[in-house]
């Protein structure tokens, strides 16, 4: 093959055929792949990249996600690499596979290879059929054999099953059918609750253990440092004692905390490090434009609490999870319980959306701490709303200033970024720590190491998209990863991407209104990014752009490139502004390169804008000292029903370009769009996230 | 020394598990049965555990997110929030009579024709609703429907999807019923 220097990463680990394809039972092939389905629509998409390039029908492609037992090492699924990597592995396994059988088939037919073509896994030779398949081709030769050698994928003009929109494969059997690790019903199945403190740091509890033994049900309460289990054979059992439990421990624990958590990220003196520059700032020459936005910690807040069931048989460990990295999870557990990993499988099953690092992970170590107590017997963990607000990793809070020069010709000079942030990079086995909740607060604990964020190779974290994509002579852009804050945080969908976008297109905004440029003219003249002007301008007239003044009604445009290297996306939204914020509708154009399966991309980014909507008007965690108040969707509004906007999305596919990512692309620009949008509609700015009518009326007075 | 705040006790089971079991008896999915267990135990956990109703999801335990919604006599009702007692002879109908209930069959294909998913955790609990709905009357405004839902939480935002899924599912049931 001739791609060899762009091999994706997990081909170096699983480099041979045989790890991702089987062709053992006829009629069938079977995919295994690294990466986990988390409700996108990925596994469909790799379904239907090995059935292009193996020219069967996609039906009769089956697909497993990770599994330690059997597929590749893939490490997470996240920061929207399922398509640019994962796809990517799976078109050049199936095509290397592909060219193997049919070097086969021209051996024993004695043809020329390129007189031989594949229609649904039946060899013809010209377009005559002969009795070779797939599997009869599969059984006769090894493909324990490298894909880098063999891989040859199909030009894009011959592709017909990708670049279609296929119903997802796993659809009708999470509405009507026992999909979930929840569902998990295992013979001599038993049902944990953990009673987790509300701090990081809590070193001990102070807890009847007896009494909470002989609550009803229980079969057995654990403790170790200041985690507590509780194992009985009924889960209203487990559940009640929890309950039980949970209002009369007290936990040993000094954290304190007061003030304002954003303002307290706004002023740190932590140091801060500079991510890009160019040009020179002195150079530039021109009117001085700033604004500070902010957001406070938000919750992944999944619908479904997280959960897990464990069983220990005779000293090995098998974990079944919707965690978004087996493998890694598996080594995190490794080193709580100081085993080998090999001791230890892990079994993804799907969960809820999960939208980041929730607590998939953390109740994962909870269900293997109580799984111990009761060897042989598995153990099923749920946590309770509660735990899912409280207890799984904070969304970070951030604070990003963007300083803007503008000349005399409306051109903007220079542009200077400063990302704030709690930590992004937190995910279990990173910075060389489990980070899993309780193995922070075990007799033995495992110290929660300062975050290292995200790394720039990976998109960045605290930095994520704090680099303008338009083209400005003179940047510097700069992040301080704030850590002096007790708040346990980690990865949430776009990480520092939202508010840094939204920070940057509100500058974009205000710099167009200080000399009364359209806001999609004024971008315009500064990006030549050729995709980056499509997906405005597409959006725009979508939107009929600027569309008609009205009091009281606005409309706003955000724009970024993910990552500044996955796929483009602009959103145009429309807001009415009484007593609250509502956006009416949204538009938007993306382009993530070769669109595999285009409805998916709609889909994922209708769910962006519609997520993103909720976080920008109504999402805030509550907080109490040290500990997070939150608990339950009272105190956690969410976009409803009728709050959602008409939205109208389409996707530019680019057939011969790269596949990107696009889950994590609308984010920032509806954050960005709602905002202008609130400008254009009230003439303030209302700077700190979320735009509640509170925060609306501060910024009016 | 601190004490857990926040942790808010699930109202469902707020009484103690003492109570001494017995069998209630009442119609699920079209068929009847018998269950022996607490009386206050939510129907949640009845339906998921001793009865296989896996389809009926926990998503908050408070009667807030609508994900384990079924109906009692037609009527749409958060099992998390609702003692097993309460439905002793009343007709309880899951997402699992898709198969034999036609208009949760026409929701349910709406749905998956929509691509009216991404995570799928709270479909079903929304199908039911929107059967609740569709039972009398097929008529349904897009607004009427998005207020119907309002109890019901979706947190991939697949929400507009949704609406369209289930205005396209009013209107099959609307012409098939006439």
């Amino acid at each position: 093959m001739t791609e060899g220097p762009t091999l994706p990463q997990p081909l170096a680990a699983s480099p041979q055929i045989s790890q991702w394809l089987d062709f053992a039972t006829d009629g069938t092939v079977a995919l295994r792949s690294g990466r986990v389905e988390l409700g996108q629509g990925n596994l469909t998409a790799f379904v239907q990249i090995a059935a292009e390039e193996l020219d069967v029908a996609p039906g009769r492609v089956s697909i497993i996600g990770a599994d330690t037992r059997s597929t590749p090492n893939e490490g997470f699924t996240s920061g929207s690499m399922s398509m640019p990597v994962g796809g990517q592995c799976v078109r050049l396994a199936a095509s290397a596979a592909r060219e193997v059988l049919l070097a086969e088939a021209a051996k024993l037919l004695q043809r020329g290879k390129e007189e031989l073509r594949m229609v649904d896994g039946a060899i013809l030779a010209g377009s005559v059929p002969t009795d070779l398949t797939l599997w009869k081709l599969a059984a006769k030769v090894s493909l324990d054999v490298d894909i880098a050698r063999h891989a040859a994928p199909k030009p894009p003009t011959q592709r017909s099953i990708v670049g279609r929109s296929l119903p997802r494969i796993d659809l009708e059997e999470k509405i009507t059918g026992a999909p979930f690790v929840h569902d998990l019903s295992l013979e001599g199945m038993l049902h944990g609750r953990p009673v987790h403190p509300p701090t990081m740091s809590a070193r001990g509890v102070t807890l009847d253990m007896e009494r909470l033994g002989q609550r009803p049900g229980v079969m057995a309460a654990i403790r170790d440092g200041a985690f507590v289990g509780i194992i009985a054979e009924r889960e209203v059992d487990a559940i009640s004692a929890a309950r039980w439990a949970t209002g009369v421990a007290r936990w040993d624990d000094d954290a304190a905390f007061a003030g304002d958590p954003v303002e307290q990220i706004a002023e740190s003196c932590e140091p801060s490090e500079v991510v890009h520059s160019a040009g020179l700032l002195d150079d530039a020459q021109g009117e001085r434009v700033a604004t500070m936005v902010s957001r406070p910690y938000i919750s992944h807040a999944s619908i479904g609490p997280s959960c897990a069931v464990a069983q220990w048989t005779g000293g090995r460990l098998m974990l079944w999870s919707h965690t978004q990295g087996a493998f890694p999870l598996r080594d995190a557990l490794a080193m709580v319980f100081d085993i080998a990993p090999e001791r230890i499988d892990v079994i993804h099953m799907p969960g809820a959306g999960c939208y980041g690092h929730n607590g998939a992970d953390d109740v994962a170590l909870d269900a293997a701490l109580m799984a111990r107590a009761v060897p042989g017997r598995p153990v099923r963990v749920v946590w309770s709303r509660a735990d899912e607000f409280s207890c799984a990793p904070l969304g970070p809070a951030m604070v990003t200033r963007a300083e803007a020069t503008i000349d005399q010709t409306a051109t903007v000079t220079s542009m200077q970024v400063m990302a704030n942030s709690a930590p992004h990079g937190n995910r279990p086995g990173r910075n060389g720590a489990p980070n899993l909740r309780a193995a922070a607060y075990l007799d033995a604990p495992f110290a929660v190491p300062r975050s290292s964020d995200v790394p720039a190779a990976s998109g960045g974290g605290a930095d994520r998209n704090a680099t303008p994509l338009y083209d400005i002579p003179h940047q510097v852009i700069s992040k301080r990863v704030v850590h002096d804050l007790p708040f346990r945080t980690s990865s949430l969908r776009a990480l520092g991407g939202y508010l840094n976008v939204f920070a940057i297109e509100t500058l974009m905004d205000d710099l167009a209104a200080s000399r009364g440029i359209d806001p999609v003219e004024f971008r315009l003249r500064h990006l030549s990014d050729p995709r980056a002007r499509d997906v405005i301008t597409a959006t725009a007239r979508a939107a009929n752009w600027p569309g008609a003044e009205q009091e009281g009604v606005g409309t706003g445009l955000g724009f970024a490139r993910y990552k500044n290297t996955a796929a483009w996306c602009a959103v145009i939204v429309r807001v009415e502004v009484s007593e609250e914020v509502r956006v009416t509708h949204a538009w938007s154009r993306i382009d993530a390169g070769e669109a595999i399966n285009p409805d998916g991309i709609i889909n994922q980014t209708e769910g962006g804008i519609i997520q993103a909507t909720s976080w920008t008007l109504k999402e805030a965690l509550a907080l109490d000292g040290a500990a997070v108040d939150t608990a339950g969707w009272e105190a956690y509004p969410i976009l409803r029903f009728s709050e959602v906007p008409e939205i109208d999305v389409q996707v530019i596919d680019r057939p011969e370009e790269p596949m990107l990512g696009c889950a994590e692309a609308a984010q920032g620009p509806t954050a960005a769009a709602i905002g202008n949008a609130v400008f254009r509609a009230l003439g303030v700015r209302a700077r700190d996230l979320p735009l509640t009518r509170d925060r609306l009326v501060a910024a009016m007075t | 020394m601190r004490k857990r705040r926040g942790a808010g006790f699930d109202r469902a089971v707020a009484r103690e598990n003492s109570v001494k079991k017995q069998t209630t008896a009442f119609e699920l999915d079209g068929e009847g049965c018998e269950v022996t267990c607490g009386p206050d135990e939510p129907l949640l956990y009845v339906l998921r555990n001793e009865l296989g109703r896996k389809g009926v999801r926990f998503g908050c335990g408070e009667g807030l997110c609508g994900a384990c919604m079924v109906l009692v006599d037609e009527r749409p009702t958060l099992s998390c929030d609702t003692p097993l007692w309460a439905v002793a002879g009343r007709r309880v109908r899951t997402i699992e009579s898709h198969v034999s209930d036609w208009r949760l069959h026409e929701i349910v294909t709406a749905l998956t024709q929509a691509q009216a998913g991404q995570c799928g955790y709270c479909l079903p609990g929304i199908a039911m609703r929107v059967r609740a709905l569709l039972a009398d009357s097929a008529v349904a405004s897009r607004e009427g429907i998005a207020e119907a839902l309002d109890g019901n939480l979706c947190r991939c935002g697949t929400h507009s999807r949704i609406l369209r899924a289930i205005e396209t599912a009013a209107e099959r049931i609307g012409r098939a019923a006439e």
